[in-house]
This record gives C-alpha cells, sequence and structure tokens, in this order.
C-alpha cells in the first residue's frame, strides 16, 4: 500500500468519526448526562447536563473533522475549554482530585465506543478497527486537556490565595479621625508593596483620611527598590491631597539607605509610630489632653 | 463600569463661582478641546471677577494622562499670574498610581481629599459645613 | 502551552480627539472583560491615551489594534499603534523623560513604557512608527528581571 493512501485512509477515519459524532450527537448527549461526571456537576437539571455534553461532542467532532485528534490546542477544544474549567473546578470543589476527573473523563469513551461499534456494523473489520484506534485516541486527548484544565484552574487557585494571603498580610488601620496606617512586617517584594500602596490609598478615601503613616519597623531590610516603592506610596498619596509619614526606620536600615545614596528628602519621616501619630494630630490640630498632669477634671 | 462619553468635543465644562472661588467638577471623559477651552475659560473667569482659589473636583474622572496633567499644571500656573491658587481635589487611588507610574507628580499643583477639603484650604470662611476645621478629638 | 495565542482583534482609527475617547473607552472596555483590576485598567488605558495622542499629534493620524492574548493560564491585552508620519530617529532619546516635538511634557514614550508589561518601538524615518504594548492580567507571566 502506497504511502499517501495510508494517509488518505487515516484522514478519512478521523472525517469518518467526526461525522459520526455529529450525527449521534443527540444520544450521546443523553447517555453522557448520566455519567458520573456531568451527573455530579450538574445535580440541578439533567437539561443542562445534556446542553454541557452536546457542546463537549460538537468540540469533538470539529477537532476530528479538522483530523487533529492528536493535538491538545486544536481550535475545537478552546471553545469547550471555559466549560470543562468550570465542570473541573465544580468537581475540585466537591474533593475530587485530578486522577478521579482523569477516570471520569475515561469513562465517557466507553458508552461512544459502543456507538460508533453498532454504527459500523457490516463494515469490513480493518475500517471498524481504524475507528475505534480514532476515537480512542481522541478521548485521550480530551481526558488530557481536562487535565490540563484542572492543573491550570489549581495554579490560578494559587495565586488567588497568594494575593488574599497579600492582603490579609498588610491590614490598614484607622488610628483616628483622619489618620489610616498600614504597619508592614516581614520582606517588601514588587508585589506586595503594589498592594500595600492599594490598600493604603483605599483606606485614605474610605476614611477621608488626610494623614497615611507607613510603618516599616518590622520590614527587616530596605532597598533601593523598597524605597522606590515607599516614595512612589507617598508621591500617589500627595496628588489625593493626603500626606504620607514614614515611620519605624530603624538605624540599620536608615545607615543603609544614606549608604544606597537614596533620597527621601521630601518624604516626612519619624523614628516611630507614635511620633508619626503626635504628627499627624499636631498637624490637623488635634489636642491630645493628658488628664492627670492638666488636672482638668474628668467628663 | 465606564462613565459616558460627556458633551460633544466642543462642550464646556461648567465654571461655578462660589464667593471668591471657582469651582470646576471634571465628569468622565474629557476631550483635548474641551480641556483646553475649559483652560481659556477659568483665565477669563478670574480675570472677570475677583476670584482667589480654583478648585477642580475630579473625583469624577477615571483616567489623567499626561496632556491633562498638563492642562491643570498650566491652569494652576496661569491662576497664580492673576494671584489665584489652585487645589485638584478628590484624585482616585488608580488615578494618582497611574500617574506616578507615569512620572508626573505635579510638584506645583496643591491636592486636598475632596472638593469641600479644597474650599477649606483655599479660604476656611468661606465653606457652610457643619463641621469645623478644628474637629474635637474623642479617642 | 506557554505559547502566546491570540484571538478577537478589532481596529480603530485615530484621527481626531473624538477618536481618543473612544480608544480610550475601547481599552477600558476590554481590559474590563478580560478581567484585568482597576489599578491596572487605570495605567492600560493611559498607555492607551499617550500612544494613541502620539500617533494622533507625531505620526498625523494612522490607528490602533487590539488583541486579546492568552499564554498559558495568563491574559492579555496588546495593542499596536500605526501611523504612517515621519518615524522616529532617534528611539533611545524619544523613550526618555522630557523629550518632547510636540508641546506636552515629554511623558508618553517612556511614561506608557512604564504602564506596560511588554513594549516594543518600529519606526522607519518617513515610512511611519508601531508601537506595541502588551499588559496581562496580574502581572507579567515572564517576569523580566528574575527571568525563568
Amino acid at each position: 500500500m502506497a504511502d499517501h493512501e495510508a494517509a488518505g485512509e487515516r484522514n478519512s477515519s478521523a472525517q469518518e468519526v467526526g461525522e459520526f459524532l455529529r450525527r449521534r450527537r443527540e444520544q450521546i448527549a443523553q447517555r453522557w448526562a448520566d455519567e458520573t461526571l456531568f451527573r455530579t456537576v450538574f445535580t440541578m437539571s439533567r437539561d443542562e447536563a445534556v446542553e454541557a455534553c452536546r457542546a463537549v461532542v460538537e468540540a469533538l467532532a470539529a477537532v476530528a473533522v479538522a483530523d487533529q485528534v492528536d493535538n491538545l490546542g486544536a481550535a475545537g477544544f478552546i471553545a469547550v475549554r471555559d466549560q470543562l474549567g468550570r465542570m473541573v473546578a465544580s468537581r475540585t470543589r466537591t474533593g475530587a482530585g485530578s486522577t478521579q476527573i482523569a477516570d471520569e473523563v475515561a469513562a465517557l469513551r466507553t458508552p461512544v465506543a459502543e456507538l460508533l461499534r453498532s454504527e459500523l456494523e457490516g463494515s469490513p473489520s480493518g475500517r471498524t478497527e481504524e475507528c475505534s484506534v480514532t476515537l480512542t485516541a481522541l478521548m485521550g486527548t480530551l481526558r488530557l486537556v481536562v487535565l490540563e484544565t484542572a492543573l491550570n484552574a489549581g495554579q490560578e487557585l494559587i495565586d488567588r490565595q497568594r494575593l488574599q494571603l497579600l492582603e490579609v498580610a498588610t491590614p490598614v488601620i484607622k488610628l483616628w479621625d483622619g489618620v489610616v496606617a498600614v504597619p508592614l512586617i516581614g520582606t517588601l517584594d514588587s508585589a506586595r508593596s503594589q498592594v500595600v500602596m492599594e490598600s493604603l490609598l483605599d483606606a485614605v478615601v474610605s476614611q477621608q483620611a488626610r494623614f497615611a503613616i507607613l510603618d516599616i519597623t518590622g520590614v527587616p531590610t530596605v532597598d533601593s527598590l523598597v524605597a522606590q516603592h515607599l516614595m512612589k506610596t507617598v508621591a500617589a498619596a500627595r496628588l489625593m491631597g493626603a500626606e504620607c509619614i514614614v515611620s519605624g526606620i530603624r538605624p540599620a536600615i536608615a545607615q543603609t539607605i544614606v549608604h544606597l545614596g537614596i533620597d527621601l528628602g521630601s518624604v516626612i519621616t519619624r523614628a516611630s509610630l507614635a511620633d508619626a501619630l503626635a504628627y499627624a494630630l499636631h498637624e490637623q490640630g488635634s489636642v491630645v489632653v493628658d488628664r492627670n498632669r492638666t488636672g482638668t477634671s474628668a467628663r | 463600569m465606564t462613565g459616558p462619553i460627556h458633551g460633544s468635543p466642543g462642550a464646556h465644562v461648567p465654571v461655578l463661582k462660589l464667593g471668591g472661588i471657582l469651582l470646576v467638577t471634571l465628569q468622565g471623559e474629557l476631550h483635548d478641546r474641551a480641556a483646553e477651552q475649559l483652560q481659556q475659560d477659568i483665565g477669563e473667569a478670574i480675570e472677570a471677577s475677583s476670584v482667589t482659589g480654583v478648585v477642580i473636583d475630579i473625583s469624577g474622572v477615571e483616567i489623567v494622562d499626561s496632556f491633562l496633567g498638563r492642562v491643570f499644571a498650566e491652569i494652576a500656573a496661569q491662576a497664580k499670574l492673576l494671584a489665584a491658587q489652585t487645589v485638584v481635589a478628590g484624585m482616585r487611588p488608580a488615578v494618582a498610581i497611574t500617574l506616578v507610574e507615569l512620572g508626573l507628580t505635579l510638584p506645583g499643583l496643591r491636592t486636598a481629599l475632596d472638593a469641600q477639603q479644597a474650599m477649606l484650604m483655599l479660604d476656611p470662611a468661606s465653606v457652610p459645613v457643619p463641621h469645623s476645621p478644628v474637629r474635637r478629638e474623642s479617642p | 502551552m506557554t505559547e502566546t495565542s491570540g484571538s478577537v482583534t478589532a481596529c480603530l482609527p485615530i484621527h481626531s480627539d473624538m477618536d481618543l475617547a473612544w480608544v480610550r473607552q475601547h481599552v477600558r472596555q476590554t481590559a474590563a472583560q478580560l478581567g484585568f483590576g482597576l489599578v491596572e485598567q487605570t495605567k492600560l488605558v493611559t498607555a492607551a491615551s499617550e500612544l494613541a495622542r502620539n500617533t494622533l499629534v507625531h505620526g498625523g493620524g494612522g490607528q490602533v489594534e487590539s488583541t486579546a492574548l492568552t499564554s498559558g493560564i495568563s491574559r492579555g491585552l496588546r495593542l499596536t499603534f500605526r501611523d504612517e508620519g515621519p518615524g522616529i530617529t532617534d528611539i533611545q532619546r524619544a523613550l526618555s523623560d522630557g523629550y518632547t516635538s510636540g508641546g506636552g511634557l515629554g511623558l508618553g514614550l517612556g511614561g506608557a513604557r512604564r504602564l506596560v508589561h511588554e513594549f516594543s518601538i518600529d519606526s522607519r524615518p518617513d515610512e511611519g512608527t508601531a508601537v506595541t504594548v502588551i499588559c496581562w492580567v496580574g502581572g507579567a507571566p515572564h517576569p523580566r528581571q528574575e527571568g525563568r
């Protein structure tokens, strides 16, 4: 048999499978709707499950017709990636591991294979075999696509949690009417500095704060990048009409700042958070009275 | 998410006079020509009557690029020549962060959290507000 | 999987300051749909505004092409500003802050570069200029400095 003939044969088997999938879309969808994967995701309505199944069958058919049964990135799969992503996310939430999800996808092959076999009854046996091999390859690819989607979903979850962790690690506190502060603890990297800047500035708006204090007592080191972020925050606060004070610069850090030749000239700094608060109160005209010292009577 | 495009390209931004202060409230999208027109209108308004301050409220503005930034700076410089102070009020955090990243820190410009604070800065007597500038604090 | 692929391309003309407003609106909407946060949206829209104005003022008008990108799990937006103007003879100088040939603050190109994750210029004297910028949702997928 000549090479090009063999290739032609294989092409048409993929196309045949594709056409078969399109022809039998309704039946396959009905059967899949009862499989674990779809049943457990679409618990509310079977119609929804069938609808989702139709979309997946349609996508597989498109991939097969385009003769791309082995191609993870086939255009046909793009259409169902979103849907598969939602399904995977829903299965993951109910505690299914990626192996289990992969097994559930694998289980989808059997009903389709049965249909295909009965449809091809009477065709030459070589043909039947070829089509069923193609179908197996196609379903294998679907399984990989689902797995890949599952891994990506996991990565997205990690990213989201990382961001949440960042936000949790930078609480903005209202110290007084018109004074907010964020005590920074730990290493400041670019991503964290960004979150700090945004939460502090949001607090300036929501608290109508004319003063914002960045306390870096808990920050082990300040390099030029961190200093740059601090100065950007100060500049942004100023544009919004608030004054930003950096407090808690320990002697070692002060030394580094001088060493690095960083000019914090335009930034108001104070040794401690208390000093920064005192400055802010003084600036906005608030007077704190010590009752014991002045002897004024208590209310 | 996005404000509608306000007015036609040549539309005037209303300039309000409150006592000795001009109040300009910018909203949504501002066309270049409208911004330049505003600059001219403010100059004329200051000249026409005794104005000691200009408040530009940009709390409704979603982006400020270097063009609009330049317009603000020029309004301030021009007002200063006519003996009036300019305060830009209510810049949103996202806008402020972007301007700093852009390299536009507008050093010559005074800023305030909102229009009321800006009015207070320019003329403490002019603002009929319930709470006085010096607040009584209770911890 | 990390290959960058694009889809959904829109093309907008830049011939007047009305068009600048439309470009800003379009970029804002597209960025919001792609899931950009408010600050990222604002940076991207501002960069687009700077570049579109460059296209209008220095390039004598042109167009912007916007493409939604996918790279692995990251999503992004690519904007390409094209004009058939005089071109930029000294790109390094044009990128430096304070350089201006059109009465602005001279922050257009350099400033826009700081607002996006990827930035490139292709300019030929007397043929025109194409500036391409890319922003990724939640930051660059392949950090420039750290590398991987």
